[in-house]
């Protein structure tokens, strides 16, 4: 290659476009293998893989003597064992006129949240259909997935046609079952190719086996295809995902654009403040840069002095997004244990990281048909249209209008898993509407009134440990040295508040989550609150804990063996539980998560209560 | 458009974890990670330390390179060697590629981390490498000892990474996940990014051993009978050890020769790595360990 030669290809390279694109689809219908065969026809394979494949498909190969091309994907030894794909694969090749990214996804329903993985970051699904089975369970769920993640552009790949004799009526009949299925999905085009990814019949160029056939061999469409999304607002947006601070006189945000262009001079806000400043520098990398967009990854300083930091998100001062604490969102679950409304989740939505519950699982949606379901939890692989509350007001724009701004993950609080994947849809009015009130006498004014200092004394423990005993003696203790009390008592709030309670995962979490926010109403107006409840979940408590200040609450752990607790038995309901007649019972059919640092550690079985209560008397003085 | 995706990995990264650091091995994509990462945090100085575990079997070449950029401005290189490794007299030569590999460079990089307490950890590693690394998030949650569990990977949405980690567990993050080899190359040629000169081709003096040429960089190598060193015009697509790192014939002794033939050529960047083929899932098996 000539010095001309040289600059003229790496200019062509450095123009040349990405497609992402994810193969998808139910098992055995021939993903690894057409991604395998496609990279081998494009000379996308070097001649030691060439090597090694041959040599790992006589040992894990589904092909008998032949080359196993789906080996060149399922990279996992546990994959090839199996002879099936657990994870997402990606892979790299080029054709004169594109580069492409492909994520080979698992059709396996267990792996869908990887498959969800490979199809967050495509903008076209290559969705293979084994022309022997039709159109199945697996192909329906993927078919929602992208249509939830908003990919456009889907390729119908009616794959084993050789299998069919090619024959058109199995494509024809198949490609009519697919356009029922998919007609309201709101795709901007479905491309249906008849193929054999192990042939090699419409990969690369037009099959002799099948003249009936008169569209594009799959290269040729992703060559020629035109994915660019329109619907991407122009609005400038920016999530600031890091200050730079080196020296006094340099504050640089960064973060890469959303959407929209950038320039010196240009009018921004600093949501959610909102405060308007101009944009003074624009730094790519190291140097000065006078116009950028999306994409871009920049450092930007600012005319004024303004207050910045992670998760704001600096914007166009004349076109502002939406910020709000309570959202309708459409989410993928993911987790192993089921969501639960109620229970509380990190969210992180661009930049920003916030606590979030969902309030209300609006509906959760048939895989085959659509159809809107009734739920009270989710579980993994479900999709579901649900609502959701913040604990902060977020910056965020539907999904649908701007992907950046629009997608946010739900993490675990104990473990830090990703259990689910969500878009938002919009924002509830009812945040705008409901606003705080603010009250000119407050928690210290009223602390003051009543000489003490207000707290949350949070009884944990089995059924029968000894919590109300404690925590009566406690407050008869507090009330006779003039304190202002109040005991929360399980079993008493059940008859009132919480009456349309029972006693499921689900109903403990809101039980657990109600009682908090009284507990936290009580103690913003002044009292020394007792709270004596079971609750039995970690997380619960954690999710308690957070609502109050810093040394507000306190936990005492009422640490009674449950052998005990069953002997005493003080209300007979271990033994019913025990007959099985009362089901869900902490300590026997239900889960008790034991306080990994309580604050307090009673142990009544062998201290008295008066000495229990002695002790939580000089911890909270 | 990469450029821009791995300098919003790196300050992500950087952004949500305690005790960061970079891995450093002098190598092309060392080379291209470190100069990104530069540029995401210009003008201050890099906000964490390069980390460079030494298996003391590179070749000089690198070790001058590494000696260049730890004195440029701004710059804070940590060396750490397995001081028992090397008191036992542990070498690819004596006990065999995998067993160098796992105590000289697995297990110290684990010693490294522990003993700073790294919680996230930026490395060059690319997709296109190798079948396992096809597999691979780009932060890639590590257990207690720093293991990954191939079977159990985090899903992970558009680009909302999980950083959260509980105590013990640390990130591998890993910028250059979808950069081709070519894609190195172009950027180092973009940004005239200085290599290592083991990368251009020169004559060097090598020997024939299992069909590949090993390059004799100093006297710890000794020939086998019937083996010749002989003086040969090679480069290497891929450093490591020398003696586990395979030259190739070549004639691109320049930076535009090196991108020619890489748009010809049929053979992978890793066939000369030795330490990918000395076991069944070689690779997969090393990283389950806490290889990079």
């Amino acid at each position: 290659m000539d010095a001309r030669n040289f600059a003229e290809r790496l200019a062509r390279e450095a123009t040349t476009d990405t497609l992402r694109f994810i193969t998808c689809g139910s098992v055995d219908d021939g993903k690894s293998t057409l991604i395998g065969r496609l990279l081998h026809e494009l000379n996308g394979i070097y001649d030691d893989q060439y090597v090694a494949l041959q040599a790992d498909s006589l040992q894990f190969g589904t092909q008998g003597d032949a080359v196993d091309f789906a080996l060149l994907c399922d990279g996992l030894q546990a994959e090839r064992e199996q002879g099936i794909t657990i994870d997402v694969a990606y892979r790299y090749f080029a054709t004169a006129r594109r580069r492409y990214i492909v994520a080979d996804t698992p059709g396996h329903e267990q792996y869908t949240s990887n498959m969800a993985t490979g199809a967050s970051t495509a903008t076209l699904a290559v969705l293979l259909v084994d022309a022997t089975k039709g159109v199945l369970m697996q192909t329906r769920r993927h078919s929602r997935i992208i249509a939830l993640m908003g990919i456009s552009h889907v390729v119908l790949a009616v794959n084993k046609m050789d299998l069919v004799g090619y024959a058109q009526s199995v494509f024809d009949s198949i490609v009519s079952d697919y356009q029922q299925f998919a007609a309201n999905f709101g795709f901007a085009s479905i491309q249906s190719i008849p193929l054999s990814a192990l042939k090699g019949d419409h990969l690369l160029s037009r099959s002799e086996h099948m003249p009936w056939y008169q569209g594009p061999s799959l290269l040729d469409y992703l060559d020629m295809i035109d994915t660019v999304n329109i619907s991407a607002g122009d609005a400038f947006r920016m999530p600031v995902q890091w200050v730079n601070r080196p020296y006094a006189a340099f504050r640089g945000y960064c973060g890469t654009i959303a959407s929209g262009q950038l320039r010196p001079g240009l009018r921004v806000r600093v949501m959610p403040s909102a405060v308007e400043t101009q944009v003074r520098e624009i730094y790519k990398g190291n140097q000065s840069s006078y116009e950028c967009g999306a994409g871009d990854a920049i450092t930007v300083t600012l005319m004024d002095e303004v207050d910045v930091s992670r998760g704001d998100v600096i914007v166009a001062a004349d076109n502002l997004p939406e910020v709000a604490d309570q959202f309708e969102a459409r989410l993928i679950w993911m987790g192993e244990q089921s969501l639960l409304p109620g229970r509380s989740y990190l969210m992180k939505l661009h930049t920003r990281e916030v606590s979030a519950v969902v309030t209300e699982i609006k509906y959760r949606e048939d895989v085959n048909t659509g159809a809107r379901l009734a739920a009270k939890s989710l579980s993994m692989n479900d999709i579901a249209t649900v609502t959701l509350s913040t604990n902060q007001p977020v910056v965020f724009e539907p999904y649908t209008a701007n992907r950046e701004l629009g997608s946010f993950i739900l993490i675990d609080r104990l473990n830090f898993a990703t259990v689910g994947g969500g878009m938002i849809s919009f924002a509830l009015r009812r945040a705008a509407n409901v606003r705080w009130q603010a009250l000119d006498v407050d928690q210290a004014a009223r602390a003051a009134l009543m000489q003490q200092r207000p707290r949350c004394i949070w009884f944990t423990g089995l059924s029968g440990a000894g919590k109300s005993t404690i925590a009566n003696l406690l407050e008869k203790r507090l009330h006779a040295s003039g304190r202002h009390t109040y005991v929360l008592d399980g079993d008493n709030v059940r008859h009132g508040l919480n009456r349309d309670l029972g006693f499921t995962e689900a109903a403990r979490v809101e039980n657990i989550r109600r009682v908090a926010e009284v507990a936290r109403l009580m103690v913003d107006a002044g009292l020394i609150v007792l709270v004596s409840f079971i609750s039995p979940y970690r997380v619960e408590r954690r999710m308690a804990r957070e609502l109050f200040a810093v040394g507000e609450f306190i936990e005492a752990f009422v640490d009674t063996p449950l052998a005990e607790c069953e002997r005493r038995d003080v209300k007979g309901l271990y033994a019913k539980a025990r007959r099985g007649e009362l089901k869900n019972f902490t300590g026997i059919d239900s889960i008790y998560e034991v306080p990994e640092a309580p604050d307090i550690h009673l142990h009544p079985d062998s201290v008295s209560a008066e000495d229990c209560v002695h002790e939580l008397l000089s911890r909270i003085g | 458009m990469r450029e821009s995706e791995s300098i919003a990995i790196i300050r992500e990264a950087i952004a949500s974890t305690s005790n960061p650091v970079m891995l450093y091995s002098m190598g092309k994509d060392s080379t291209v990670l470190l100069h990104l990462a530069r540029k995401a945090f210009y003008p201050a100085p890099l906000p964490f330390p390069l980390l460079h575990v030494d298996t003391t079997w590179k070749f000089r070449d690198m070790y001058v390179q590494r000696d260049i950029v730890a004195g440029e401005r701004g710059t804070r290189l940590i060396v750490h060697v397995n001081r028992e490794g090397l008191a036992a007299g542990v070498g690819p030569v004596t006990h065999g590629s995998s067993y160098h590999t796992q105590i000289m460079k697995t297990q110290a990089l684990k010693q490294a981390l522990d003993a700073h307490g790294f919680d996230m950890v930026l490395g060059g590693a690319r997709r296109d490498e190798e079948k396992s690394r096809s597999k691979e998030r780009v932060f890639s949650f590590r257990g207690h000892g720093h293991r990954w569990d191939p079977k159990a990977q985090r899903p992970e949405l558009w680009n909302v990474y999980n950083t959260r980690i509980r105590k013990g567990e640390s990130l591998r993050v890993f910028p250059l996940s979808d950069w081709t080899e070519l894609d190195i190359w172009q950027y180092i040629h973009q940004e005239q990014l200085t290599v290592v000169p083991l990368y251009f081709a020169r004559p060097r003096p090598v020997v024939r051993r299992n069909g590949q040429w090993i390059m004799v960089d100093d006297d710890r190598l000794p020939l086998e009978p019937g083996e010749q060193l002989q003086l040969k015009k090679v480069r290497f697509r891929s450093l490591g050890c020398y003696p586990l790192s395979a030259a190739v014939e070549s004639e691109a002794d320049t930076l535009e020769a090196v991108i020619g033939e890489l748009l010809d050529t049929r053979v992978s960047e890793r066939e000369g790595r030795l330490i990918d083929a000395d076991q069944p899932g070689s690779m997969e098996q090393k990283k389950q360990e806490g290889y990079f």
